[in-house]
């Protein structure tokens, strides 16, 4: 298989891309506003923006699954219509999602045959993905079913998927949040290849190095505009972060924590059997958290993150001395009687397990807050939630239409803060959060980043489980690896880099013996 | 024994098609991600279709089929826009439609409760008749059964060795992920939802104009809610529906032969087999839940609205 | 796909939904009389008008009304929970049976304890009957809709059999039915000459207590939740199973009340016709009551009102008996279409008129 050769368009000089004036509105948010974008042939093309600034939604109306309101996109100099993806595809646009578009139960080959047209010959397809695997160095076997499969492998699957249909454009959305640093020049490297041989790429991030790194030009967008055009190579970090958010980038404040440190939360030899037959297996698990100190789980979804905060939530109970809380054994208890003992939890997914969604704030404080005398008697006293709901969005400035606001009407990072409060106003010993700024905007992130380590200082011990190493970095003090169901020993900051992490992230790591989880 | 064995498995398996009709229906849908609890109502209303139709036209079984398919697909559709086009509650419109069957057969049915029909003779099939045991069981039935293992032949067939198979699967496990690559998935829904009311319907004129050839009203007795959790017992693959539904044909007719085999069990308790063996069928199936995850359409039961 | 989410749920269309299902159900029942030749003006007298015309016809509401609400009341708190139990019928039946048999036990007794022991002996069948799938549900993973249903079938059996049996009346012509209760063992009348009865009481202290459960506990908030976002039930730590089983043995305590309601009240006796499908029917008025126990007062009172409709237009119009389900299967249809528009909005409309914003936009620029 090679891309389509296009000399005759490039002798031309037609850009391969031109989006004209596109408009997007969706009920509640203005999504794109008179967006305009070039993309040459050959081009590595950044779209740059921060969470919510419309960058999914533009790519979306490129790939025809989302309809723009206004606006006219240029094909190799022709103007179409791309009314769906089949369209798009036709055309030779492939896109590679952020959330992925593979289905679990169906077989490397099969997910790959259904976005392919022509004859329906699963076997002669099987070498074709081969070949292609080989040819661009993502190796792939194409009969494995993708439940089987880690995130970087499935993200494999999808770009082989793009590439066989010979396209002239790839979309890749976010593609390095599932990557280990290693894996992300692997990335790199098949992305020049392609470049050079004329294939245009469109590669919309937040991460300000990398694009600095692999792109040839940037569009940067800002609430759902075009903010500005540059080519990131003569950019710095600090320059490109004006445009994306129009200040500088914030930064957190670590104090030191001059209490007495003591073990709040002991992780035991934690082994278990996932529950979920797309699950993950817990292999002897140790980790101690300390008041005063936020510690980090660093790693890529899928490596036991789900598996492990539902054991330490207490919403899957384990073995009772795997789990002790402020010196009691708590393994075998519920997430209620956890909670009872000081233990709090904000979770990734926050509609539908954080919060309630078609409930109010108010509704959502009593979910984990009836403990703060919201109950009495087994009766609800509605007065106390809707105060507790407000105190709760004042302290934690919530931006939302009050306590009586449903919780899918918040945006993430505001449905985020008072997901936080509510937790961090029931006076916790310990807390765990789980991907604290997952699709939160700069600002937000910020200052949650912030509220924790505050927290922390304060004599909680905190744990962070995030996929985003800049985060960890930013405000943890010792730093964990969770790789196949294992964890590295936590190491301080100081003594680890972004390197040795992803090594780490890729499983290659001693396991803990006594003493070094000790020493560390 | 072979002399009492032979009439019980023959029996069986005429006991076991509406089951498979019904059940065969009721897989593709749900393998599209649409549970549809409204099988009893559909088996109804294509039972009333069909007996009415082979009444009136005097075409016999056959026109009984047609009609009864064409009334199914009908109910099918009344779900179908109330619960894809409106993403209205599977489980309440499923059973709003078992409600409405109920009735709807019971009033066009009171003018047909007097006539009966000839119902189909069986069919011995050259060469394979002869087959010692196997011939008269599988092979010396009538053409209702012998076009049951057609449509399960295609059924399977279609799942397991087609695009559209390998379409409807994945619509099943994420609609989302369906319409982002593009898929149509409201016409893949649609279309296995309409064919699991067709496929009920059909199932329901086997009962009137074959197995008893007579309209008694809520003459499906169940039947309908059975083949709901045969789907379920079978983990949503077409063989084990089969296997299923020959078991539970077996429970049916085990139950006329018993007192002449003997048993002293009183008619009331004995017909209350088929659904007790329902109850523990599923309880043995589900209490494996990893095994159920492996093979559940994901989204099922959930209703899709793009862009949510 | 014609529709797309409001930013917040509709709180108009959720009171105005059940009002627009009955005026479609209506409108379609106009067509389907006219199509059996008869006059909608005078079948909609007949069915909705004529039976409350004098003093027993509201009794026979009433007394039709009583069960229905009851049972609606326990199936509303697991449908909220999402448990679906469409087996009340089995439930009722058990319900009967249990306190049907402490009537057979006792032919003679004269005891003013006789018929609390029934209603207690019901309760207790019914929450027995809704146990089983409860147990079920925890402890095997099996689905509730089709257990209960099937446990419903079973019920009927055992009923069945018990009064062609054991319990058959031996002056009874050999027809399957029980003795007839004596008069400690049954409700007594409120008003001479009008079958309604003391035990309208239990279902009225139900809906106090039902309104106080769901609108001010904190256990119903829990159930709640469970419902609507089983994973934040866990994380919160309100145990699944608790839900599970409060949700399948308040429905069967409610059903077995109502049946022995039935058979302690108009029925007198245990036979095969103990119930018209008052525990199918519950479903629908537990969900056009919105689940809500102030709501399901009106629509089960709504509900008694088609049953009673059904009966008279058999007798003056000769239309089959069938047609209350034909009604019953309409309203739960039309108002799950209505309800969508709580949620959801019809696109259509926008786009056009975004359409005409965007064009009269270019005609001024």
């Amino acid at each position: 298989m090679t891309p389509e050769p296009t000399p005759p368009v490039s002798l031309r000089g037609e850009p391969r891309l031109q989006l004209l004036h596109i408009s997007k509105r969706y009920p509640a948010v203005l999504a794109n506003e008179d967006v305009s974008l070039v993309v040459q042939p050959g081009e590595i093309h950044a779209v740059l923006g921060e969470n919510g600034a419309g960058k999914s939604t533009l790519m979306k109306v490129i790939y025809g699954a989302v309809k723009a309101d206004m606006g006219e996109i240029m094909w190799n100099g022709r103007q179409v219509d791309i009314p769906d993806p089949a369209a798009a595809r036709a055309l030779g646009i492939g896109m590679v999602f952020q959330h992925f578009s593979l289905f679990e139960t169906l077989t490397v080959v099969e997910n790959i045959a259904l976005s392919l047209g022509g004859e329906f010959d699963l076997a002669t397809l099987a070498v074709k993905v081969k070949e292609v695997s080989q040819r661009y160095g993502l190796p792939l076997d194409p009969l494995r079913h993708v439940h089987s499969l880690s995130v970087g492998e499935r993200q494999r699957v999808e770009i082989v998927r793009c590439l066989l249909q010979n396209p002239q454009l790839l979309i890749l959305d976010e593609p390095t949040s599932v990557l280990t640093p290693q894996a992300v020049r692997k990335l790199f490297e098949t992305l020049r290849q392609l470049a050079s041989e004329g294939v245009s790429i469109l590669y919309i991030s937040h991460k300000l190095d990398e694009i600095r790194e692999l792109c040839e030009r940037a569009t940067v967008m800002r609430g759902g505009r075009v903010t500005g055009e540059a080519d990131p190579r003569q950019e710095s970090s600090a320059s490109l972060a004006r445009m994306m958010i129009g200040r500088e980038l914030p930064h957190c404040e670590a104090p030191l924590f001059d209490g007495e440190r003591k073990p709040l939360l002991e992780i035991r030899s934690l082994s278990r059997e996932p529950e979920d037959a797309f699950g993950t297996r817990l292999t002897d698990i140790a980790l101690t958290v300390h008041s005063g100190e936020v510690v980090g789980i660093a790693g890529i979804s899928g490596n036991g993150q789900a598996e492990l905060l539902a054991a330490l939530s207490g919403e899957t109970p384990v073995a009772r001395e795997m789990v002790h809380l402020c010196g009691e054994a708590v393994g075998h208890r519920d997430a209620g009687a956890r909670r009872d003992r000081g233990l709090s939890f904000v979770p990734e997914e926050r509609l539908g397990r954080g919060a309630v969604p078609a409930m109010s704030l108010a509704d959502n404080a009593l979910l984990t807050a009836h403990r703060e005398g919201l109950v009495r008697h087994g009766m609800r006293r509605f007065a106390a939630a809707r105060e507790f709901a407000q105190r709760c969005i004042e302290r934690f400035d919530v931006r939302c239409g009050g306590s009586s606001a449903l919780a899918r009407s918040l945006s993430g990072g505001n449905l985020q803060k008072f997901i936080v409060g509510r937790e961090i106003m029931q006076t916790p010993k310990v807390m765990i959060v789980a991907q604290p700024t997952w699709g939160v905007d700069v600002g937000a992130s910020a200052f949650l980043r912030q509220t924790l380590l505050d927290l922390s200082r304060s004599g909680v011990g905190v744990l962070v489980i995030s996929e985003e190493l800049e985060e960890l970095f930013e405000i943890c003090d010792r730093i964990a690896v969770l790789a196949g169901g294992r964890l590295s020993p936590a190491v301080p900051r100081g003594q680890t880099n972004a390197e040795a992490i992803g090594l780490a992230m890729s499983g290659l790591f001693a396991q803990p013996t006594p003493e070094r989880a000790h020493a560390a | 024994m072979i002399e009492h064995l032979i009439p019980i498995l023959a029996g069986t398996l005429g006991a076991a098609t509406p089951l498979i009709y019904a059940g065969l229906g009721e897989l593709v849908a749900e393998r599209s991600g649409v549970i549809n609890l409204g099988v009893e109502g559909m088996m109804l209303i294509g039972a009333v279709a069909g007996f009415a139709a082979a009444v009136e036209t005097g075409g016999g079984a056959g026109a009984g089929f047609l009609a009864g398919a064409a009334a199914g697909t009908f109910a099918a559709l009344c779900f179908a826009v109330l619960t894809l086009s409106l993403a209205a509650n599977q489980s309440a419109a499923g059973l709003a439609l078992t409600i409405f069957g109920i009735g709807l057969s019971a009033f066009i049915g009171q003018h047909y409760v007097s006539h009966s029909l000839p119902g189909l003779k069986p069919v011995a099939l050259p060469l394979l008749s002869s087959i010692p045991l196997l011939g008269p069981v599988f092979f010396t039935q009538d053409m209702g059964v012998y076009l049951s293992f057609v449509f399960f032949g295609v059924v399977w067939w279609v799942l397991a060795k087609t695009k559209l198979g390998l379409m409807l699967r994945a619509v099943g496990e994420s609609p989302e992920s369906a319409h982002a690559l593009g898929f149509p998935v409201f016409a893949i829904r649609y279309g296995a939802v309409l064919f699991g009311g067709a496929m009920a319907g059909i199932a329901g004129a086997y009962l009137s104009t074959v197995y008893t050839p007579m309209w008694v009203q809520n003459m499906s007795a169940g039947r309908g809610w059975i083949a709901v959790a045969l789907v379920v017992f079978a983990t949503w693959k077409p063989g084990r529906l089969l296997l299923g539904a020959w078991l539970f044909g077996g429970v049916t007719i085990l139950q006329f032969h018993a007192q002449a085999l003997g048993v002293r069990v009183p008619s009331q308790l004995l017909s209350a087999l088929p659904y007790i063996a329902t109850i523990v069928v599923l309880v043995l199936i589900s209490r494996d839940r990893k095994l159920l995850q492996l093979n559940l359409p994901a989204s099922l039961g959930k209703s899709f609205v793009p862009g949510r | 796909m014609l529709l797309e989410p409001r930013a917040t749920p509709s709180r108009w269309m959720s009171y105005a939904a059940p009002v627009l299902a009955i005026l479609l159900t209506l409108s379609v029942g106009a067509l389907l009389f006219l199509a059996l030749g008869i006059d909608p003006h005078e079948a909609f007298h007949v069915f909705f008008i004529k039976p409350l015309a004098d003093a027993n016809g509201w009794s026979e509401l009433l007394l039709k009304a009583a069960p229905l609400i009851l049972i609606a009341q326990g199936l509303a708190i697991g449908f909220r929970a999402r448990i679906f139990n469409i087996g009340a019928e089995g439930q009722l039946i058990m319900g009967a049976i249990f306190g049907g048999g402490v009537a057979i036990a006792f032919p003679e007794s004269q005891s003013a304890w006789l018929l609390p022991a029934m209603v207690l002996a019901g309760a207790l069948g019914g929450a027995l009957w809704g146990a089983i799938p409860a147990l079920l549900k925890t402890r095997f993973n099996a689905e509730e809709t089709l257990t209960t249903l099937m446990l419903a079938y079973v019920a009927n059996f055992i009923l069945s059999w018990l009064v062609s049996d054991p319990w058959r009346d031996p002056a009874g012509m050999n027809f399957p039915q029980s003795v007839m209760f004596g008069d400690a063992a049954l409700f007594s009348m409120l008003f001479d000459g009008l079958r309604l009865n003391t035990s309208v009481f239990i279902t009225a202290a139900a809906v106090l207590l039902f309104w106080l459960f769901v609108s001010k506990s904190f256990l119903s908030y829990q159930v709640t939740v469970g419902g609507l976002a089983p994973q934040a039930a866990r994380y919160a730590g309100f145990p699944a199973s608790r839900t599970v089983w409060l949700s399948l043995v308040l429905s069967g305590l409610t059903a077995g009340l109502a049946g022995i309601g039935e058979v302690a009240g108009p029925v007198g006796q245990l036979n095969l016709n103990i119930s018209p499908g008052y525990g199918y029917a519950a479903i629908i008025v537990a969900w056009i009551g919105r689940l809500h126990p102030v709501g399901i007062v009106f629509s089960g009172l709504l509900m008694a009102l088609i049953y009673l409709g059904g009966e008279a237009a058999q007798m003056a119009l000769q239309t089959p008996a069938a047609i209350t389900g034909i009604f019953q299967g309409m309203l739960l249809f039309f108002l799950l279409a209505c309800d969508v528009f709580i949620d959801f909005r019809l696109r259509k409309p926008l786009e056009k008129r975004r359409a005409a914003a965007l064009a009269k936009k270019r005609a001024t620029a």
